[in-house]
């Protein structure tokens, strides 16, 4: 068992809240998230295999506003854990490891996923116009 | 001076008894995640837009042997990825030996029965037209 009167590090509460851990840990609640998406995504390939009636079913329940906030999230999830996982793979390979370059790649994630975000739900709503 | 053993430096396994093995799998699902995401992402906005996800379009739409086969990768290098993903969550957060091994058990049998589905939902479409 651990012991307690030894001293412990900081705990998480101690520190000043910084760009850096804020993205680590959404880089891990996205990734929970998405895990969590695989079962409407798995329902919703069972449902269009089964048939035009569950299929229907599946597609309103996804229409429902219950159903819209999930699909938000979980597609802001996906850019932010896409984008972020691609800086992490980028920091696998050694570079962008100073700390300038950590805010400003940590920063660049958080606007490419809220607009990413925000062009797929135009897209969808049809506010862009292009495909017609 | 190391005073590892020759044999236990040439395997490279270290206490973990599985090296960098997990850490590999990571990291080779998530390079494959990146085209496969993106194309699962645009094409659901673009069937979301053109057919409005009515059950002829999007069956064919997944029974096109590209779309099947990409859609097949998609589906199982995810559910390996998020298993790998919930792992080192499960390992991080979860102390007591018994819920540990539980926790990992449940996530592993969760990931496969996710994957088994989503690959049968997909075959069944994309064989549908060729058999029944």
């Amino acid at each position: 068992m651990a012991n307690h009167t030894r001293p412990l590090s900081p705990h998480l509460q101690v520190y000043r809240w910084q760009l850096t851990m804020v993205l680590s840990i959404t880089h891990r609640a996205t990734g929970l998230v998405l895990s969590a998406a695989l079962v409407p995504l798995v329902g919703w390939l069972l449902a269009a295999a089964t048939g035009p009636e569950a299929f229907a079913t599946a597609n309103a329940i996804l229409a429902s506003v219950p159903g819209q906030l999930m699909l938000a999230a979980v597609s802001f999830a996906f850019y932010y854990h896409l984008c972020n996982g691609i800086r992490h793979l980028v920091w696998d390979a050694g570079w962008w490891l100073d700390i300038p370059e950590v805010y400003a790649s940590g920063w660049s994630v958080v606007a490419a996923a809220i607009v990413l975000t925000v062009l797929t739900w135009a897209a969808i709503w049809g506010l862009l116009g292009g495909a017609s | 001076m190391s005073r590892r053993t020759p044999l236990g430096r040439a395997l490279g396994l270290g206490s973990a008894k599985e090296g960098v093995q997990h850490w590999w799998s990571q990291r080779t699902s998530a390079v494959a995640l990146i085209p496969l995401g993106l194309w699962f992402a645009v094409s659901l906005v673009l069937l979301a837009t053109d057919g409005g996800l009515d059950h002829a379009a999007v069956t064919a739409w997944i029974a096109s042997p590209v779309h099947a086969v990409l859609l097949l990768l998609l589906v199982a290098t995810a559910c390996h990825h998020s298993r790998l993903g919930v792992q080192v969550v499960v390992e991080d957060y979860v102390h007591l030996e018994w819920a540990k091994v539980a926790s990992l058990l449940l996530s592993t049998f969760v990931h496969f029965l996710l994957a088994a589905a989503g690959l049968y939902a997909i075959l069944r479409i994309a064989f549908a037209g060729a058999g029944a």
